[in-house]
C-alpha cells in the first residue's frame, strides 16, 4: 500500500530521526505533541504537528484514540511508532490496520507471539532456534515453578512473560532467593503490564548481549544485518552498544544469523525487528527475545552497514520487495553507541528532570549525534530520560572508541543532570577498552555505585571566577556602566573575596581577588590567575598564560561548567543558615490581651516550629498562638478561660539541642 | 593648539624619576601593610568568636571587580608616634568609595583589629572627612560598626567636645535624604552607641552586636546595678526589645549580606541620568606619570606632560597660553567628562592669577568642573610683583576659587606653598576631593626658606644689638628651623594630619580623577527627599 504521509506516534530522538529519513524520501511528516513538549525539537521539525495531551503519557502517546484521531485530521496513511510506547502494542497495531492505515511494522500475529516470551519460547524451539533451558509452562504455581527451577538449576532469571525493559525481571541465585525473587516479579509484571505470567530461564551471568538485526519484507525475504554486541547495561537496561561484537567469528555470526532469520520467518516477520541471544563464553548462543521494533541502537548498524533502516522499514511497508540480498549486506568498520541519559549515576541511576540551559553536540569525522533536545526546554519527568545516543564509526574498534570518547568529553550538556561522566568512565574501563565486556561489566566494575571525580582545583577556580565576573558585570550593569579602565582597580589591595562553592557534596572554599581584569583565585595551596572572556555562547578562559575555551551556564548562585566528563554543577554556598535569624527564643508570649480560648499542647509535648500551642480570642478575632521554634514544651503558664495581659508568658520551648548557635 | 612631550620613556632621567616615584609609592604601600598586618594578628581571635576580619568584612561588602577609591590610609600617622618606623597609620577605621549591589556607597569599616577600634583624634577626623564627602556628593554611608569607643587613655576635653560632630553629621546625613545604615557587628558602646542610634538601619549581629550607653562595668560603678551585656545591649535585645535594630543577622557574613540587600532596595542607582563615561584612552599612557615628573620639587616640569597623561586622547586646548605663561589653564576631558585644568609651571605671577581667575570664572559660567595641579612655590614675590598688585590679583584668585560652584578637585602633584596653595584651591578651600602624590610637599614654605628667614632676621637683630653673631649657633637654629618645616611638609606626615583625602599613586591619577568626577556629577544630578529631621526610630 502506498503513502504520502506519516504520523510518527512517538517523540524524542526518534521521533527526529524518522523525520530526517522520511524527508529525504519526500513524505509529508506529522508530529504529535503534549503539552509538556511544547517546546521539544520534534515539533518543529515535522511538517505540522498535533497536540495529542497535555503531558502523561497515558492521555498522549500511549493513547491509542488520540493517536488515530491525530493521523485521521491530518490525513497521514501511515504511522511510524518508533520505540517504545505503542510500537510493540498487539492491540494498537490492530487498531491502526482497522483505521485503514498502514502500521509500519510487523504484523500484529507476529507482534503478539514475540510480546509473550512463554509464546516465543514454544515457536523458537518448535523453529530449532537455540533456547536456554528454561520454564514456559501455564502451571504458574509456585511448587510447579520451584520445580522447575531446581530442574533448570541455579541461578535461575525469572522473568515476566509480558515484560520488557528490563521490568518484571529478578535474579535468584538460590532456591531462598526464588520466592522473593518470584513474588517480586510477579507484583512489578502486574503493575506494569496487566499480567503476572512469569517465564524461567538458566541465568547466565557473564555472557554476552548479542543481537541480530533483521529486516523483512512482505514478499517473504527476511535479511539479516549483522549484529549489535549491548553486554553493557544496567539495570537491564543497555547503556553502550556497539557492532559488530568485538569477539564473534564469521562462523558464529553465519549461524546466529541464520537463527534470527528462521525465528523471524517462523512469525512470518516484516519490517525491522531484532532478534536477542545470550553469548556464552563457549561460543554457544540461546534465544532472549525478540523485539518486533526499531531498536534505540540502530545507528550502529547503519554505520556499519550503510544501510538507512528506517527507509528500509518505510520501503517494506509501502509493500515493496527489499532493494538488496543477503550477499550485498557487508559489514565495514565499527561503530559504538552511548546513550546519554537524563540520569543520576551516583543515586542509583534515578531519572533526572531539569532545564537544557545549553545542548551543544561534538562534532567531528565518523560522530552522529542522534538527539531530541534543544536549549531551553524542561526535561520533564513524564518520558522516557534518554536524551541523546552518540555514536562514533571508525575502520576499527580501536578508531570508534577513540572517536566516542572525544565525542563524549567534547558533547555540552549544561542544565539537567545527565550521566556523561559515567559514560566516560565506563568507555574508560580496562575490560571495555579491551573488548571483554560482559553483561557483568558494571557490577564488577563499580561494585559501590558510581561517583563522579571531584572537580580540578582548576575547574573550582574558574567557576568562583565566573561568579564573581558575573556578579561584577551585573552590578556594573546596575551602576550604570563603569569604564573598562575602573574595573578591578582600587586604589589599594583589598582582602580577597571567598566563596564557598558546592560540587558533588564536596565544599571548596576559594579566595579570589581582582586586578583589573584577571581573577586571581586560591584554593589552599593552589593559586590561577584567571582571564574570562566572551566569544560567541562560549567563553574563553585563559588560566596563568594557558587559553582554553569553555562552556558555562550562570544561574543564581549555581554555575553549571563543561567538563571532560559531563557537567559540573557548582553552588554557592552561604556560610550562614538563613533560617537561624528568626527569632529562636523558646519564650512564647500573648501579643495582645486576649482570652484563652482552648490549649492544644501539654507539657513535655514535642512541637514543631508552626505548630499550634494555643488559640487566644482578642479583639473579636481568634489568634493562634504558635511554637516559635521547634523542641518540646517545657511549661504551659496559662489555662483555658484566663484572661491575659499582652506580654503574659505563655509557654515556654525548650530548643533542639541541633538548633542555633 | 599643539603640545609635544618632552619626555623620552627610555632615557635615564625618566628611569630615575620612574625609580624614585615607585620608591615613594612602595613606602606608601608598606606603611598601609603595616595596618593589615597588626589588625590581621588579631584573625584567630576574631575567627574564634565567628566573626570576620575588618578587611574581610569590607571585601564581603563590595561589589567585586568593582572600583574602590580608598581614602585617608594614612589618616593618624606619625601622630601616634614620631618614629616613622614605628607609627601605624590608618587610625583604626577603613575608609572609601565603593560599590555595594551597585551602588556607588561611602563605606566606613572599624578596623577593629587594631586597638579594638578604639577611636583616636585623627580617627575622628577621618571620619568626619568621610561623612563630609558623603553627605557632599550624595552616597549613602555605610559603617561596619565594631569599637571599643573613644581611647581614656588618650582622653581631652576637645576631642569630646569634636566628637558630637559624628552623631550630628549622621542627623545631617538622614535629614538631607541620604540614608546611612550600620552593622553592629561588635560592641559600640558610650557615644558610640549613637552610630546605630542615629543610623537609618541598623543591622545587628546575634551574640556579638552590642550597643549600650554604658557597658557593664560603667554601669556598676554609676549605679551599682549588676548588669548582664547581652540584655544590657546585645542585637538580639536590640531587635525584640529596644527596636534599635532593625535585622538581626546569624553572623558578619549574613549581616552583611543583609546590608548589600538593603542597599539594592534603596533603588539608590535608578535616578541618574545616563552619564558618557566614554573617553578615549590618552595617547600618552597614564602609567608614565611615574617617570614623567622630578620627584624633587626644586625641578621644574611642565603641568602640560601631565595633561597628556590623564586627558582623553591626549588632547587639550591651551587657554591664553602666551599669557601669565607660568599658570597653565588648560580645557580638557577625562573619562569623557569636559574639564578645565590649572596647573603651576612656576610661582603664580600677577598675569597668572588673573588668567586663572577668568579661566575659574569661565568653567563656572558653563558647569565645567576643575581640577587643580599643585606644583607652585607660591604667589611671586618681589617689588616688581608687589607693584603689579600681586596680593589684589591673588586675592581675586582666591575669591574665584572660593565661590565658583563647579566641582572642584586638587592635587598635589609637587610643592605647594604659602597662599600659593590657598589660590589653587587647597585644604582649607574645601575642595571636593584633594589627593596628593607621594612627592608632594606642603607649607607656609620651604624649610630652607623658613631657616633662612630667621638667620636674616638674626643677623639683622645681632647688628642692631651690636653683638658678634655666634656662627655656631645660628647654622644650628637654621638646622633645627628647616627639619621643623620639612618634616610638617612631606605628603605622609600631611595626610596623617588628615589635610587631603589621601596619598595616591601617580599611575591611578586618571583613575582617580575619572571616579571622583562622575561622583560629583552624579551628585548634582541626583534628587534627594530632604527633611526637616533625619529619619526616627520612633
Amino acid at each position: 500500500m502506498r503513502f504520502d504521509t506519516i504520523l510518527i506516534a512517538n517523540r524524542g530522538e526518534i521521533a527526529l530521526r524518522i523525520i530526517r529519513t522520511a524527508r529525504t524520501l519526500g513524505l509529508t511528516t506529522i508530529a504529535v505533541f503534549t503539552d509538556a513538549d511544547a517546546a521539544a525539537p520534534h515539533v518543529a521539525a515535522a511538517d505540522r504537528a498535533f497536540r495529542i495531551g497535555t503531558g502523561p503519557v497515558g492521555d498522549s502517546y500511549l493513547n491509542a484514540d488520540r493517536l488515530l484521531a491525530a493521523a485521521r485530521d491530518s490525513g497521514a496513511q501511515a504511522i511510524h511508532p518508533g520505540y517504545g510506547f505503542l510500537s510493540e502494542n498487539t492491540g494498537f497495531a490492530e487498531a491502526v490496520a482497522q483505521a485503514g492505515l498502514v502500521l509500519i511494522g510487523p504484523s500484529p500475529e507476529a507482534m503478539r507471539i514475540m510480546g509473550d516470551k512463554a509464546a516465543a519460547r514454544v515457536a523458537m524451539i518448535a523453529s530449532d532456534v537455540p533456547c536456554l533451558p528454561g520454564y514456559e509452562g501455564p502451571d504458574q504455581s509456585d511448587e510447579a515453578l520451584m520445580q522447575a527451577a531446581e530442574r533448570i538449576g541455579y541461578p535461575v532469571m525469572v522473568k515476566a512473560a509480558a515484560g520488557g525493559g528490563g521490568r518484571g525481571m529478578r535474579l535468584a541465585e538460590t532456591a531462598e532467593e526464588m520466592h522473593a525473587a518470584l513474588a517480586s516479579a510477579r507484583s512489578e509484571a502486574t503493575a506494569a503490564f496487566g499480567s503476572d505470567t512469569l517465564i524461567l530461564e538458566c541465568a547466565l551471568t557473564e555472557a554476552r548481549h548479542v543481537e541480530i538485526q533483521i529486516i523483512g519484507d512482505a514478499h517473504g525475504t527476511v535479511l539479516h544485518l549483522g549484529e549489535r554486541d549491548c553486554s553493557v547495561q544496567r539495570r537491564h537496561q543497555k547503556i553502550i552498544e556497539e557492532a559488530p561484537c568485538p569477539v564473534l567469528t564469521e562462523d558464529q555470526r553465519a549461524r546466529m544469523g541464520a537463527a534470527a532469520v528462521a525465528a523471524a520467518q517462523s512469525v512470518d516477520y516484516t519490517g525491522a525487528g531484532t532478534v536477542e541471544f545470550l553469548l556464552d563464553g563457549d561460543g554457544s548462543f540461546y534465544f532472549l527475545e525478540m523485539n518486533t521494533r526499531l531498536q534505540v541502537e540502530h545507528p550502529v548498524t547503519e554505520c556499519v552497514t550503510g544501510l538507512d533502516l528506517v527507509e528500509l522499514q518505510i520501503a517494506v511497508a509501502q509493500g515493496a520487495p527489499l532493494p538488496l540480498a543477503q550477499a550485498d549486506v557487508q559489514i565495514t568498520g565499527h561503530a559504538i553507541e552511548a546513550r546519554l541519559y537524563a540520569e543520576v549515576p551516583a543515586n542509583g541511576f534515578l531519572p533526572a528532570t531539569g532545564p537544557v540551559h545549553r545542548w551543544h553536540p561534538a562534532e567531528g569525522d565518523g560522530l552522529r549525534i542522534d538527539a531530541g533536545i534543544t536549549e531551553g526546554q524542561q526535561i520533564s519527568s513524564y518520558y522516557d530520560p534518554m536524551l541523546a545516543k552518540v555514536v562514533a564509526h571508525g575502520p576499527d574498534r580501536d578508531t570508534a572508541l577513540r572517536r566516542l570518547q572525544h565525542g563524549i568529553a567534547e558533547t555540552v550538556l549544561l542544565g539537567c543532570e545527565t550521566n556523561a561522566a559515567f559514560l566516560a568512565d565506563v568507555l574508560a574501563q580496562p575490560a571495555f577498552v579491551t573488548g571483554e565486556a560482559t553483561t557483568g561489566l558494571l557490577a564488577q566494575a563499580y561494585p559501590e555505585g558510581f561517583t563522579a571525580a571531584p572537580p580540578e582545583p582548576q575547574e573550582v577556580a574558574i567557576a568562583a571566577s565566573l561568579l564573581l565576573q558575573d556578579r561584577r558585570d551585573r552590578m556594573a550593569t546596575r551602576a550604570g556602566g563603569i569604564d573598562a579602565d575602573l574595573l578591578g582597580w582600587s586604589g589599594a589591595p583589598l582582602a580577597p573575596t571567598s566563596l564557598r562553592l558546592r560540587c558533588g557534596g564536596e565544599l571548596h572554599e576559594v579566595k579570589l581577588r581582582v586586578c583589573g581584569q584577571v581573577w586571581q583565585a586560591a584554593l589552599g595551596e593552589a593559586a590561577f590567575h584567571i582571564h574570562l572572556t566572551q566569544c560567541g555562547e562560549q567563553t574563553v578562559a585563559e588560566i596563568d598564560g594557558a587559553r582554553r575555551s569553555i562552556h558555562a551556564h550562570l544561574g543564581a548562585g549555581r554555575v553549571w561548567l563543561a567538563s571532560k566528563a559531563g557537567q559540573r554543577v557548582f553552588d554557592e554556598v552561604a556560610s550562614y543558615d538563613t533560617a537561624q535569624s528568626i527569632e529562636t527564643s523558646g519564650q512564647v508570649v500573648a501579643p495582645m490581651p486576649g482570652v484563652v480560648l482552648n490549649i492544644e499542647c501539654k507539657q513535655g509535648d514535642r512541637v514543631a516550629a508552626g505548630d499550634i500551642l494555643l488559640v487566644m480570642e482578642a479583639m473579636k478575632m481568634q489568634h493562634r498562638i504558635v511554637a516559635p521554634i521547634s523542641g518540646q514544651v517545657a511549661q504551659i503558664g496559662v489555662t483555658a478561660g484566663q484572661q491575659l495581659d499582652a506580654g503574659t508568658e505563655i509557654a515556654e520551648i525548650t530548643p533542639d539541642v541541633d538548633q542555633g548557635k | 593648539m599643539n603640545f609635544t612631550t618632552q619626555i623620552v620613556t627610555g632615557s635615564d632621567t625618566f628611569a630615575e624619576n620612574r625609580r624614585a616615584m615607585l620608591a615613594r609609592v612602595d613606602e606608601l604601600r608598606g606603611l598601609e601593610q603595616r595596618a593589615a598586618d597588626l589588625s590581621e594578628r588579631r584573625r584567630d581571635r576574631m575567627e574564634a568568636r565567628g566573626q570576620m576580619t575588618p578587611r574581610d568584612r569590607q571585601a564581603a561588602l563590595l561589589d567585586p571587580g568593582l572600583p574602590f577609591l580608598q581614602l585617608h590610609s594614612l589618616a593618624g600617622y606619625l601622630t601616634d608616634s614620631d618614629d616613622p618606623a614605628q607609627s601605624v597609620p590608618g587610625a583604626s577605621v577603613l575608609i572609601g568609595i565603593g560599590y555595594v549591589s551597585g551602588t556607588r556607597c561611602m563605606v566606613v569599616v572599624d578596623d577593629s583589629g587594631i586597638k579594638a577600634g578604639a577611636m583616636s583624634e585623627m580617627t575622628a577626623a577621618a571620619f568626619l572627612s568621610a561623612q563630609e564627602v558623603a553627605l557632599r556628593q550624595k552616597l549613602p554611608f555605610l559603617h561596619l560598626v565594631e569599637s571599643a569607643g573613644a581611647n581614656l587613655m588618650e582622653y581631652r576635653v576637645d576631642l569630646w567636645s569634636n566628637g558630637g560632630k559624628l552623631f550630628r553629621n549622621l542627623a545631617r546625613l538622614s535629614a538631607a535624604g541620604i540614608p546611612n545604615l550600620a552593622v553592629l557587628h561588635g560592641p559600640s558602646t558610650a557615644g558610640g552607641a549613637y552610630m546605630p542610634g542615629l543610623a537609618d538601619y541598623v543591622i545587628g549581629v546575634r551574640g556579638n552586636g552590642m550597643a549600650a550607653l554604658a557597658g557593664a562595668a560603667l554601669v556598676q560603678a554609676a549605679t551599682g546595678e549588676a548588669a548582664e551585656e547581652r540584655e544590657l545591649g546585645g542585637a538580639e535585645m536590640h531587635a525584640s526589645v529596644s527596636g534599635l535594630v532593625e535585622y538581626l543577622a546569624s553572623d558578619d557574613a549574613e549581616a552583611i549580606a543583609i546590608a548589600r540587600d538593603v542597599v539594592a532596595r534603596l533603588g539608590w542607582t535608578g535616578s541618574l541620568p545616563a552619564i558618557d563615561r566614554k573617553g578615549a584612552p590618552p595617547e600618552h599612557p597614564p602609567d608614565e606619570l611615574a617617570g614623567a615628573v622630578p620627584v624633587d620639587p626644586r625641578t621644574p616640569y611642565d603641568m602640560r606632560e601631565i595633561a597628556l597623561r590623564i586627558s582623553d586622547g591626549s588632547e587639550f586646548r591651551d587657554f591664553k597660553p602666551g599669557y601669565g605663561a607660568a599658570t597653565v589653564c588648560l580645557q580638557a576631558s577625562i573619562c569623557g567628562i569636559p574639564v578645565g585644568l590649572i596647573g603651576n609651571n612656576g610661582p603664580i605671577d600677577p598675569d597668572g592669577a588673573t588668567k586663572a581667575a577668568q579661566f575659574i570664572q569661565l568653567c563656572g559660567q558653563a558647569g565645567t568642573p576643575l581640577i587643580f595641579l599643585h606644583n607652585t612655590t607660591g604667589f611671586m614675590v618681589g617689588t616688581r610683583y608687589e607693584q603689579a598688585g600681586m596680593i589684589k590679583h591673588g586675592a581675586k584668585m582666591i575669591q574665584a576659587v572660593t565661590s565658583v560652584d563647579v566641582p572642584r578637585i586638587a592635587l598635589y602633584v609637587g610643592a605647594s606653598f604659602g597662599a600659593g596653595n590657598y589660590g589653587m584651591g587647597g585644604y582649607a578651600y574645601e575642595p571636593d576631593f584633594l589627593f596628593a602624590w607621594p612627592n608632594a610637599t606642603t607649607g607656609v614654605m620651604g624649610g630652607a626658606q623658613a631657616a633662612g628667614t630667621m638667620e636674616m632676621v638674626a643677623r639683622a637683630g645681632a647688628e642692631r644689638r651690636g653683638e658678634a653673631v655666634d656662627e655656631d649657633k645660628l647654622v644650628q637654629q637654621s638646622a633645627l628651623i628647616a627639619q621643623h618645616f620639612d618634616r610638617q611638609a612631606g605628603a605622609f606626615y600631611t595626610s596623617g594630619r588628615c589635610l587631603d583625602h589621601g596619598v595616591i599613586d601617580p599611575r591611578d591619577t586618571r583613575r582617580v580623577l575619572g571616579l571622583c568626577l562622575c561622583t560629583c556629577l552624579e551628585a548634582r544630578a541626583r534628587q534627594v527627599r530632604p527633611g526637616s529631621y533625619g529619619v526616627a526610630r520612633f
